[in-house]
């Protein structure tokens, strides 16, 4: 328990690091922008209890506005994340009895499962952000290329990392 | 109530979605300024869409009394026509002219909205950045002065009416030439009437004198006529007696006003910041 906390700690603050000090800088034309710090939210353990893991997502989400100068939008973003986190682990964990299963991580899950769930949380994600920042449909063609852009983006990133840190753990 | 609970407790990840989300959308208008002004910008433009339809009805009402003032206006205009006066040169030659240049032209709006019973009066008109109106412009009518543009919208913009406690524009009376500040409001909010203000004691004001724009202001040409001098009252121990002034313009009928562009203003105000900046 202690541990995962401990790890946890240690990979929210590695991630808005690279965030707010490595990625802000980095953006292709101002269409792709990733925001791989999802990450955190993405990998915290199956029986975190839902006030709790809002509550992280909000503070994740408003650590990243605080870098970024936009109150709120990376909060809102993180709460549709949470929610669609939530419905899609009851959805397909339950089913696929993983169960006793600590963290929904790629070397316990499998690449198939892992990069699903990826590819659904960063669009969710992304959808949120990135039309709350234009705050309209009035050009729609633009925000659906930088939504798109940026989500292969940010599964890139999440996927390579996942693959760095990759440990198969032996069931 | 136990139903309810369990219905909450049940649902709770929907629940905290909901609450989380609305405090972030409440963050993000309160504090982006892009957003809020998306929202109060769509609904600045609902609400000049609405003025605008209902003063079409208005406008039709009105439609004699606009004749009137626009048929004096053009036997006013006539008058300054060259076929108007006696031409007595004999030869006339092209020159190109280099002595007079233009120094203001004019914007015609049509008022949409329109306030005279408040505190402090707007006045919505429906030209807008589009069509070159500025912050700070002056904005006239055919009878008087009206007051200064204040919010400019792509095709909106907000006048502070002259019946605006804020409103300042520099007068000077024709007999004396001494001019002053004329202000409404503040004890006297009769909109047909203002205050002409600093005009000191030693100065010799009678009723019915003309008070006319100074021209010392960038906002209007020199010498329009504001109104004229209804009565005076010293006030006891200070060296400025009150002079109200009787307004030309009938704000209760405003129909269609010109605003002023002040080909010059940015050159004066330049020139006039470098003087203060030096001394």
């Amino acid at each position: 328990m202690g541990r995962t906390i401990l790890i946890n700690i240690v990979r929210f603050v590695l991630l808005i690091f690279i965030q707010a000090f490595l990625l802000k800088n980095i953006g292709f034309y101002n269409l792709s922008i990733p925001f791989p710090y999802i990450l955190f939210i993405m990998l915290l353990p199956f029986e975190v209890p839902n006030w709790l893991l809002f509550l992280l997502a909000m503070g994740t989400g408003l650590t990243v506005d605080a870098f970024y100068d936009t109150a709120g939008l990376n909060a809102a973003a993180c709460a549709v994340l949470a929610f669609v986190r939530i419905v899609f682990i009851n959805v397909t964990v339950e089913r696929q009895g993983f169960e006793n299963e600590p963290e929904p991580k790629l070397g316990i899950m499998g690449f198939r499962w892992f990069f699903i769930y990826t590819v659904v949380l960063t669009l969710f994600h992304h959808v949120t952000l990135i039309f709350l920042e234009a705050f309209g449909f009035f050009d729609v063609k633009d925000i659906l290329t930088r939504v798109f852009f940026s989500s292969i983006f940010t599964i890139f990133l999440i996927v390579i990392s996942e693959f760095i840190f990759f440990r198969k753990k032996e069931r | 109530m136990r139903n309810l609970w369990g219905f909450i407790s049940k649902y709770n990840a929907f629940f905290f979605f909901i609450i989380c989300f609305i405090i972030s959308i409440t963050l993000i208008i309160r504090n982006n300024s892009f957003q809020r002004s998306g929202v109060f910008n769509s609904s600045n433009e609902f609400v000049g869409e609405a003025y605008s339809r209902i003063n079409k009805v208005q406008r039709y009402l009105r439609l004699a009394e606009v004749n009137d003032s626009l048929a004096k206006e053009n036997a006013f205009l006539r008058k300054d026509l060259k076929m108007s006066h006696f031409d007595d040169s004999l030869v006339q030659q092209s020159v190109l002219d280099t002595v007079s240049r233009q120094q203001y032209t004019y914007i015609v709006a049509r008022v949409v909205n329109n306030s005279i019973h408040q505190k402090n009066n707007y006045i919505t008109i429906n030209r807008g950045t589009r069509h070159g109106i500025l912050p700070g412009m002056g904005v006239i009518c055919p009878s008087g002065i009206v007051g200064i543009v204040k919010d400019v919208s792509a095709d909106f913009a907000t006048v502070y009416s002259l019946l605006h406690s804020d409103t300042k524009i520099s007068a000077s009376i024709t007999e004396n030439q001494a001019f002053g500040s004329l202000v409404w409001g503040e004890g006297n909010s009769d909109p047909r009437t203002a205050v002409l203000q600093d005009i000191p004691n030693h100065i010799q004001v009678k009723i019915g004198q003309h008070v006319v724009t100074s021209g010392y202001s960038t906002l209007f040409p020199e010498g329009l006529p504001i109104g004229r001098i209804l009565r005076t009252k010293e006030k006891g121990g200070e060296s400025f007696p009150e002079i109200v002034v009787r307004l030309d313009t009938d704000f209760s009928t405003l129909q269609y006003v010109y605003v002023i562009k002040n080909l010059f203003s940015a050159e004066k105000e330049k020139l006039e910041k470098q003087s203060k900046k030096d001394g």
